[in-house]
């Protein structure tokens, strides 16, 4: 469903798509059902002259059937989607892969930083690439995030990916992603921060080893950024 | 049950009648009168908060254009707009008008008393109310404007002023939020007591109509779920005025913290506007059915059972915020528990509707209008209380058009459903039947083109509280800024809609017809006395109850009705 709409680029993404389309069709079958029913009545029970309406308590078991056994049935598909979110919560935020490459983004008001590893490809080295509002990572590789935030509450939502998390000042949280396609797209700031919370947006580049590589090395030259490291805090 | 006012009593009561108008109508103990004063002090609020939608929708739809009547929206204005317009939308009009109005003018009319136990409590609630409303008008007119983080208010942002930059309006918005508080507290004790102890002779529990029980438990579940964030606003204001570090993580605090004071009171907040708008909608649908409310207890318990859960549920708002993850999956099966007793009002008001006689006149639009949105908002609720979905959901538009869709029938077509219902009773005069389905449709249909394509846009990764999103180039595909534009020229033609309303108003208070005692063939006492009914409501004999409320086509009886008061 989302998928029309928004490209699936992390590995979770279509265990999103998957749940939000179960959701989709279990609430939709009860959201027509219960439409077709209530216009349904309003019909053919609509007033006639002379016609008396029928005397119904709704107390009697034989009536509270209508009410009673819908229910439970509604309570079943509550299972199957609490199964279901339990799951892809589970894989997205509970469960934490080993890591691969591991990157900082700091969100700060109002603009994300993205410190990158360099050549020895560890994070908090004289060779990290301190990047504003520009994230590179390499397709297909397990990366872990560690957010953290400077000042108010920020939000590294990355929509392609189906991923958000708040960044809250004096945490640092860590998460993981992994994506599977090469391309450019955007990362939204989902949580208000004031006044530029409007324009807090960057953008993630997910790129081929070859062009990742030749990313790191084109930074390499320039010295390090050393005022967006969040370890010189 | 026992009669609380001595015959004596209700003789003063009746040459209370002689008082100047700014006695009577500014500082009255009546509780008709001070129902009207959350009426309408409730409705120019929503005009207000209206205002504000038509403004931050146009900026939305047209980028940087000079909105008429406001000017160039700035992004600091545009915040303060979208957080004002929440925080008056549920404080403000939704609270008052439901909760205090129908509650105020019902309550002693439907369980027949002569007024609230506490008439003084009663006026005092109304003017800390009338206060508070200043106060936060007051609020956009201070140096740097009015508060801008959202109407949730998280901190560090609404802690401190260098993050803000509204050093005054923050702290006045958070002082009108407070004194709110204040008087909702006052009216919930008034309320509870007066059901409690006032009910005239023969009302039993099972005998109450639904709309009272629902403002009891609604009242209820606000005075035990406030305490905490009146706590948390304390710390808060400390933060931003005496310099202490509560929020602070850097000095030790937690803003965190903040989160779950707040939501511990805003979801059951949720369930503090629906239950009365439920119950509104439940009081007027026998009557236009003709039919007995189904399964009266059910209702009762369920909406008592929702009540309880809604104190469980409170961290769905916070998957994402940084707790534990595995937190997440126990407000994620509390949340989809609260699925059940929703459906299965939503059932029982299908229910009540079969074998009905049913007749359309605009107070049973507007009732059964709000079933058939409700059930949008309603189900659109489980993709967000899903913890797995509701990490692409999250803080999107399908949030915000979800929650619409629960606010807008609840705020909106609830009240219009409670007023053109009881207009005959409240003013004496019928409303024009006709002009009133013309400003049903012409809520209804704008209504649903506001927020469908809102719902569109969410799913597509639309995110809120931004004021141009011309800055993401995924956001600024043209198919998308058209959804935009849709919205914002149907909420403009529903605005416009809403004069039809208010002309109705108007000349059916001067020309409308005369409604007579029960214009709707209604069995509930209010219906018994005079439109509109005297100061002390009854005259000097107190209705006596012999049955419930809703027997309606009853088969030992040749009217379709039986009105409670009735001996057989």
């Amino acid at each position: 469903m989302i998928e029309t709409w928004v490209e699936a680029v992390s590995t979770y993404a279509r265990d999103v798509d998957n749940l939000i389309l179960l959701i989709g069709v279990l609430v939709g079958f009860w959201f027509i059902l219960c439409e077709a029913v209530f216009f349904g009545f309003i019909i053919k029970f609509r007033h006639r002259p002379g016609q008396k309406a029928q005397y119904v308590t709704g107390e009697e078991k034989s009536q509270k059937r209508w009410i009673s056994i819908p229910h439970l049935l509604v309570l079943v598909c509550d299972v199957f989607i609490i199964v279901g979110a339990v799951q892809v919560w589970y894989t997205i935020k509970q469960n934490l892969p080993e890591a691969e490459q591991t990157v900082r983004v700091v969100g700060q008001q109002w603009a994300w930083t993205f410190v990158h590893p360099g050549k020895d490809g560890k994070l908090d080295t004289a060779d990290d690439i301190a990047l504003v509002d520009e994230l590179h990572v390499q397709a297909n590789t397990t990366y872990h995030y560690l957010l953290e935030s400077r000042d108010v509450l920020h939000n590294f939502s990355v929509p392609v990916f189906r991923l958000k998390q708040d960044a809250v000042p004096g945490r640092t949280i860590t998460g993981w992603f992994n994506a599977q396609k090469t391309g450019q797209w955007d990362v939204q700031c989902a949580e208000i921060c004031g006044i530029g919370h409007g324009i807090m947006g960057a953008r993630i580049f997910v790129e081929s080893p070859d062009e990742h590589a030749a990313f790191i090395a084109s930074h390499s030259q320039a010295a390090p950024v050393a005022v967006a490291t969040a370890s010189g805090r | 049950m026992a009669e609380t006012v001595h015959p004596a009593e209700q003789a003063a009561h009746g040459e209370h009648h002689e008082e100047g108008w700014v006695k009577k109508y500014l500082f009255s103990t009546d509780h008709k009168i001070i129902a009207m004063q959350y009426l309408f002090t409730g409705m120019a609020m929503g005009l207000i908060g209206a205002f504000f939608a038509y403004v931050f929708r146009m900026q939305l739809a047209f980028p940087g254009m000079e909105v008429p009547f406001f000017g160039v929206v700035s992004a600091n204005e545009y915040n303060s707009l979208i957080t004002n317009h929440g925080a008056i939308m549920i404080f403000w009009v939704a609270m008052p008008v439901l909760i205090a109005a129908f509650g105020n003018f019902l309550i002693p009319l439907m369980i027949g008393a002569d007024d609230m136990v506490f008439p003084r409590i009663n006026r005092l609630s109304y003017q800390i109310f009338f206060i508070s409303a200043l106060v936060l008008l007051a609020s956009f007119f201070v140096e740097g404007g009015g508060f801008g983080g959202a109407w949730t208010a998280y901190p560090p942002l609404s802690a401190n002023a260098a993050y803000s930059l509204t050093p005054m309006g923050a702290t006045l918005w958070l002082v009108a939020v407070a004194l709110e508080f204040v008087a909702f507290l006052l009216g919930g004790i008034n309320f509870v007591t007066t059901l409690m102890n006032s009910r005239t002779k023969g009302m039993g529990i099972y005998d109450i109509p639904m709309v009272l029980w629902m403002i009891i438990i609604a009242s209820i579940l606000f005075m035990a779920s406030v305490g905490p964030l009146i706590a948390g606003a304390v710390m808060l204001f400390m933060d931003q005025q005496v310099g202490t570090h509560f929020y602070d993580p850097t000095r030790g605090g937690d803003p965190l913290l903040w989160q779950h004071l707040f939501w511990f009171f805003g979801h059951p907040e949720v369930y503090v506007v629906l239950l009365p708008a439920m119950g509104i909608v439940a009081d007027i649908m026998p009557v236009f059915a003709r039919k007995k409310l189904f399964a009266y207890r059910t209702i009762l318990w369920t909406a008592i059972g929702t009540g309880v859960l809604s104190f469980t549920v409170w961290a769905h708002h916070q998957f994402i915020a940084g707790i534990d993850p595995r937190m997440a999956h126990v407000f994620t099966i509390t949340t989809l528990l609260i699925s059940i007793p929703i459906a299965e009002m939503c059932f029982v008001y299908i229910a009540t509707l079969y074998g009905g006689s049913i007749r359309l006149n605009t107070p049973m639009l507007w009732a059964l209008a709000f079933v058939a949105e409700f059930l949008i908002g309603g189900v659109t609720g489980i993709f967000l209380g899903a913890s797995g979905a509701d990490i692409y959901f999250h803080d999107t538009y399908f949030v915000l058009a979800h929650f619409h869709y629960t606010f807008f029938p609840i705020a909106i077509i609830g009240t219009y459903a409670g007023v053109t219902f009881w207009f005959p009773k409240m003013f004496g005069r019928m409303m024009n039947d006709t002009l009133g389905k013309i400003h049903f449709w012409g809520t209804i249909i704008p209504f649903n083109l506001i927020f469908i394509p809102l719902f569109v846009l969410g799913a597509a990764g639309q995110h809120r509280r931004i004021y141009d999103f011309t800055n993401y180039p995924m956001l600024a595909e043209p198919w998308m800024q058209d959804l935009r534009v849709l919205a914002t020229v149907s909420l403009v033609v529903m605005l416009a809609f809403q004069l039809v309303f208010f002309y109705n108003v108007i000349v059916s208070l001067v020309r409308g017809e005369k409604a007579g005692k029960n214009p709707w063939k209604s069995n509930t006492l209010e219906w018994t006395t005079e439109s509109p009914p005297p100061h002390g409501n009854f005259g000097d004999q107190y209705p006596t109850v012999y049955r419930p409320p809703y027997e309606y086509s009853h088969p030992d009886r040749e009217e379709d009705y039986w009105p409670q008061n009735l001996p057989n």
